[in-house]
């Protein structure tokens, strides 16, 4: 690429090719006002605020969108720019309301910022202002659209980043405005960052509306905590005592500038009224407060006699894998200085078969940064935009520099991009789709399948098996991932055999997609029965279904809510309520009350020290940003505490920092040694030809992955929130003769969920979309199951 | 007189096919299409001295020039029939009268650049006039001018008519493209240019009808031929409106040089005899020059750019001394207010505020600073947007308050109008 040069403010650089006036002068660290120009959107240049002279140009132009040139000279802030720059900005204030006292932007407003700059004094516009009425976007984005200088970054956003667009600009002229499609509202995952990319108050926060200044509020670096990218974030405190906003803290490696609107408005949990703030304990069947040396001892004194007298075999331990690192350390050290080995965070998965022949952490197998490098790939099982908002973002960089997206899913998924092929199947029928994948990139390569995966040769490929298979071998740089679908997959060793054989051909980087905050850091602490804390295989123990098949005499259970977060919650509920002691380490109270002996309010990420390691390997530590809700503490102390009191040596840990240099002096290098996804031998396959109809297609909805996002009262009442239903295509529904809208009975087991059923050919025929982790169906068992269903008035 | 487009052109059937065969159309097409090589045609152009019909007077032979000779894939020729200029209506009438010289100098100019596909992009408001051109092209298209292997050579292009749906942004060239390509019309940045990146992203030239219409001519007798109707550097015969206070409006296709005071003697000369007191020569986004600055000014691009104003599309719009300045600036200001496509800061909410303040001015409402808040809002919205239209939206403005300041001025201090006992009472 040639290099030219560019001189601005008679500071001379050098910039590629195509690059503009605007990047040259970042380059040199100059700033030039502007407000529509934004790094990751595309130029529109419409605000002409960054307008500078040029020397021999006839007039100022607009430093976003003018191509540097060779010997190009540039004045960024001359008497004839700043002319210029100004006069623009008495445009855009003329019709801008001044009520800047009341607007949510207030403090944090560029173009309040900008006016000081280039502001005059008084207004020489005398006559009516513009009023614009406001848009219902849903509950997410609050409109003021009066102050909308319609930059169109919102606009850009959705047709861009989000994939959809949502947001238009409607009428002409003066008229203009920014306007949802009639009767819609925003409904992307990632539509939060609108509010950000918003350079006024048109388009702000609804769940922060009016409830601070952003002066108020003091900054404290955090990482998200609800899926494996760990989005770097600024949790945002009012008063030292409560979380008030999160927004996205860039960092390009990550997350960039963006958000998902999960890890934004999650923090709504944080305030619920349903936090637990007080130990809690049974006496006389009813549940007390009290302190915590009292609940403690309670804990201890079970734990001990249980171990005395059924063994420590009798121990079993639940772990949600958004805890931290240090947490998810010391409960599975707990568990194991007592003797057992029982523990698990892994509670969707139903199939471990690799545990026997996995050594080594399961990551994501490429950094998320070179996604967009990528000119094919594959996934498998995952409904991306849920389950990786900010990896779909990725991803569709990838489509726009020219990649083919190939899928193999149990239903047809939109992913707000084009995608070269969708291969779908039931569930029951995803490992054969893909060893059809496998036959044909080995038929393309010339070379043979391992014997381990001959017995799944069974069918000629399809046209689009084959079009995925020459996408793969067409593209040298391909990859292939197993999403939360395929995790949770009956088969899951099945799914992840077949595709290390097709990546060992492709040459190609495989991996998973993390599901949880912290999926890497559990197995690196040892949250796992098969797997110490140092890599140390250990006499397995029972994983997260087997403690639940083969009932435990006491569990310890933390950050979960079992009747949603477990694979079969009837018999999670079952197993707790059948166990003899189970004590609860929750954020929130819940269903504690109806499986758990005691109860200890234990701090969620903002109110603790604590580290994540996401899905691609990066360790990141962060601090609390406010200090526990009432007698909440975080979990790491409340382990401590129990390791003390049950008499276990080398539980004297002061902070966290004592605790993974337990764990390791050196974590990130334990990470990066740490992490592989090969197997030493195959796995035992499963074959099934089906389960039976109507098969499940058990899928974590968006908004339901854990305790927190489910206390979100804005993102329940979003439409990807508030939507919970089961859909059938249309063959299904008529031979059942069930009606699109209608009610029906969802029946698994001895449980029922009632549901609205949606008429969507995008599900196969024989099966049904019936989602997991929601209340509406914790009442059905295996997410894997099969179910039936009949129609309800 | 040696008329260029219109030569001929009398009776019913002037725009069948057969009538334009017989008056010698497509003989261009079939001299290009026998020998000529692609630069031939555009050195002839050149040669021609041929400028842009539809306002901006770039030379088109170096317009051609701009598209990439080696591309591979599809690159398009655009034909501008928007024609939404107030004042202007020559296109109309090639376009109802004499479609075939637009066709053939499509498809010349396809041939010159390579192009395999044309749109022909007409004003939302004439529906028949579509009509008539959808006829056209088919006769086109069944007498082997246009499809596959023309004339049996080698050469290819296909031409369709788009309707538009009567916004005057679309005439904007690239608004037209996106018009074309189903989103909203809204000029795009330039660069890129259309010629690197234009409709569908593809090598595209945008010419206006008047200007293909020429190009038949031009082959048929040479470029130095059409040089000579017209004085260097503005070659060729160029078809005015003329509308306003004239006896007979209409169109007059007349040599460019022609003195100002001929073209007005041609349109009949002034109504009732009454005394010439403005002309806006080239279109409502023009300046416009007081008549008797007029009177002495020849009609060709650079008379008129020394004159203190511009020929733009060629619509000359004349004025009487009934006629109120301040009324006539309210109506132009409205409508570039109305027509804003409203995506550049200052187009948008400059225009409104423009119209509001005339509009208070001619209403007994206006402040004397007021009349130079117009020129520096002026100043501030020319030269600062994407496309012209902030350019045209100010022009008017300065120029009117500068040449009838007075007017202006005692509209201000005396609540009333200047001229004629109509518009005299319009205090609110």
């Amino acid at each position: 690429m040639a290099l030219l040069n560019i001189e601005v403010d008679g500071q001379t650089t050098q910039v590629e090719s195509g690059r503009t006036v605007m990047d040259a002068a970042r380059q040199l660290g100059i700033k030039i006002p502007h407000f529509c120009y934004h790094r990751k959107l595309s130029i529109a240049a419409n605000c002409r605020m960054c307008l500078v002279q040029v020397e021999k140009a006839p007039k100022p132009l607009p430093a976003c969108a003018t191509p540097a040139a060779e010997g190009m000279k540039v004045s960024t802030h001359s008497e004839y720019a700043v002319n210029a720059q100004k006069a623009v900005m008495e445009f855009l204030l003329v019709n801008h309301p001044l009520d800047c006292p009341i607007c949510d932007q207030g403090g944090e407003c560029k173009l309040q910022d900008m006016s000081v700059g280039y502001g005059g004094g008084a207004s020489r516009f005398k006559e009516e202002k513009r009023v614009v009425a406001n848009k219902d976007l849903g509950p997410l984005i609050a409109t003021d659209m009066t102050r909308c200088i319609l930059c169109t970054r919102c606009v850009r956003f959705g047709q861009e980043i989000a994939g959809i667009m949502e947001l238009g600009v409607g009428g002409r002229g003066e008229h203009s405005e920014i306007l949802a499609f009639v009767d819609q509202t925003v409904d992307s995952e990632i539509s939060g960052n609108a509010i950000d990319l918003c350079p006024v108050g048109a388009l702000t926060s609804k769940p922060f509306r009016y409830s601070a200044r952003s002066w108020e509020l003091t900054q404290h670096d955090s990482i998200g905590a609800h899926d494996g990218l760990g989005s770097n974030v600024v949790v945002q405190v009012k008063q030292n005592t409560k979380v008030m906003r999160v927004l996205p803290n860039n960092n390009d490696d990550v997350n960039e500038c963006w958000l998902s609107d999960r890890d934004r408005f999650s923090y709504e949990g944080l305030n619920s009224a349903d936090r637990l703030t007080t130990p809690l304990i049974k006496e006389n069947g009813q549940w007390v407060e009290a302190t915590w040396v009292e609940a403690l001892q309670i804990v201890a004194d079970a734990f001990n006699k249980i171990k005395d007298v059924q063994g420590a075999d009798a121990l079993g331990a639940l772990v949600s894998p958004n805890s931290t690192l240090e947490e998810l350390y010391l409960a599975q050290k707990l568990l194991r200085d007592l003797g057992s080995h029982h523990i698990d965070h892994r509670v969707r998965q139903s199939d471990f078969s690799l545990d026997a022949v996995q050594t080594n952490i399961p990551w994501l197998g490429l950094p998320v940064a070179q996604w967009p490098e990528l000119k094919s790939c594959l996934i498998i099982g995952s409904s991306l935009r849920a389950e990786q908002p900010l990896l779909a973002v990725r991803l569709r960089e990838a489509v726009r520099n020219g990649a083919q997206i190939n899928l193999i899913n149990p239903f047809v998924d939109d992913l707000a991009m084009p995608v070269a092929h969708q291969l779908v199947g039931t569930p029951s029928q995803l490992p054969g789709l893909l060893a059809e994948v496998l036959q044909a990139v080995a038929a393309l390569q010339n070379v043979t399948v391992s014997a381990a995966l001959q017995p799944l040769m069974s069918h000629a490929p399809s046209a689009v098996a084959q079009g995925i298979a020459e996408s793969l071998v067409n593209n040298s740089s391909c990859a292939l991932f197993l999403g939360c679908l395929a995790q949770h997959h009956e088969a899951y060793g099945t799914l992840y055999a077949v595709t290390v054989e097709l990546a060992r051909i492709l040459k190609a980087p495989f991996g998973v997609l993390g599901e949880a905050a912290n999926s890497v850091g559990a197995v690196l602490a040892g949250a796992v029965p098969h797997r110490g804390p140092l890599g140390t295989h250990n006499a397995p123990g029972l994983d997260a279904q087997a403690m639940l098949s083969s009932p435990r005499k006491a569990y310890l259970v933390m950050g979960l809510e079992p009747e949603l977060d477990c694979a079969n919650p009837a018999a999670a509920l079952a197993a707790l309520k059948g166990a003899d002691f189970v004590v609860a380490l929750s954020a929130f109270r819940g269903q504690t009350p109806n499986w758990a002996s005691v109860i200890l309010p234990v701090a969620p990420f903002t109110e603790t020290a604590g580290t994540f390691i996401s899905m691609e390997g990066r360790v990141q530590s962060f601090k609390g940003a406010v200090a526990p809700q009432g007698q909440a503490r975080p979990a790491w102390k409340v382990l401590r505490v129990l390791g003390n009191l049950l008499e276990l040596q080398g539980y004297d840990f002061e902070s966290v920092d004592d605790i993974r240099a337990e764990l390791s002096h050196d974590l990130k290098a334990l990470t990066k040694n740490s992490l592989g996804n090969e197997l030493a031998a195959a796995p035992a396959l499963k074959v099934r030809a089906s389960l039976g109809t109507i098969e499940r297609i058990g899928e974590v909805p968006v908004y339901q992955t854990d305790a927190l996002v489910r206390r979100s009262p804005s993102l329940q009442a979003s439409r990807l929130g508030s939507t919970v239903e089961v859909q059938i295509n249309s063959a299904l529904a008529s031979r059942l003769n069930l009606k699109c809208g209608q009610n029906v009975r969802v029946r698994q087991g001895q449980g029922v969920a009632h549901l609205v059923l949606r008429v969507n050919d995008a599900v196969p025929d024989g099966s049904a979309r019936v989602p997991v982790g929601h209340p509406l169906t914790a009442q059905l068992n295996d997410a894997n199951g099969v179910v039936s269903l009949e129609g309800a008035s | 007189m040696t008329q260029v487009i219109m030569g001929g052109c009398d009776g019913e059937n002037t725009w069948r096919l057969k009538d334009y065969v017989a008056r010698g159309g497509y003989e261009a097409l079939r001299k290009v299409l026998s020998g000529m090589t692609p630069d031939q045609v555009i050195t002839e152009v050149k040669t021609s001295a041929l400028r842009g019909r539809g306002g901006a007077g770039f030379p088109t032979g170096l317009k051609w020039t701009f598209m990439p000779k080696n591309y591979v894939g599809d690159k398009y020729v655009v034909c501008n029939s928007d024609e939404g200029e107030p004042g202007t209506f020559k296109d109309r009438d090639i376009l109802r009268y004499n479609p075939h010289a637009l066709i053939e100098g499509m498809i010349i100019a396809a041939f010159a650049m390579g192009a395999t596909r044309g749109y022909n992009y007409i004003h939302g408001e004439i529906w028949s006039v579509y009509e008539r051109c959808e006829e056209a092209i088919e006769e086109a298209r069944s007498a082997g001018f246009l499809g596959n292997n023309i004339l049996g050579s080698s050469f290819s292009f296909n031409l369709y008519n788009h309707h538009g749906y009567g916004a005057y942004i679309c005439g904007e060239e690239t608004a037209l493209l996106e018009s074309i390509e189903g989103k909203k019309g809204q000029p795009r940045y330039k660069p890129p240019f259309p010629a690197t990146y234009g409709l569908y992203g593809k090598p595209t030239t945008i010419n206006n009808t008047e200007t293909f219409a020429s190009v038949p001519w031009i082959i048929q007798h040479g470029g130095q031929a059409f040089l000579e109707i017209g004085r260097p550097n503005n070659g060729g015969s160029k078809m005015f409106s003329v509308s306003g206070h004239v006896n007979k409006p209409g169109n007059y296709e007349v040599p460019m040089g022609t003195p100002f005071a001929t073209l007005l003697e041609m349109a009949g000369g002034m109504r009732d005899g009454r005394a010439i007191k403005a002309v806006i020569p080239g279109g409502s986004s023009m300046p416009v020059l007081p008549g008797h600055i007029m009177m002495q000014t020849d009609m060709d691009y650079d008379s008129i750019a020394k004159a203190g104003s511009m020929l733009g599309s060629g619509a000359v719009i004349v004025m009487d001394d009934t006629t109120c300045m301040v009324g006539m600036l309210e109506r132009l200001a409205w409508f570039y207010h109305e027509e804003s496509c409203g995506q550049c800061t200052p187009c948008r909410e400059g225009t409104g505020w423009l119209y509001r303040i005339i509009h208070r001015i001619e209403h007994g409402q206006g402040r004397m600073e007021d009349l130079d808040l117009l020129l520096s809002l002026s100043d501030n919205i020319q030269g600062r947007t994407i496309c012209a239209l902030g350019d045209a939206a100010a022009m008017p403005v300065r120029s009117f308050v500068n040449h009838f300041r007075a007017e202006f001025e005692h509209h201000i201090t005396h609540k009333r109008c200047l001229v004629g006992s109509a518009h005299s009472e319009k205090a609110a």
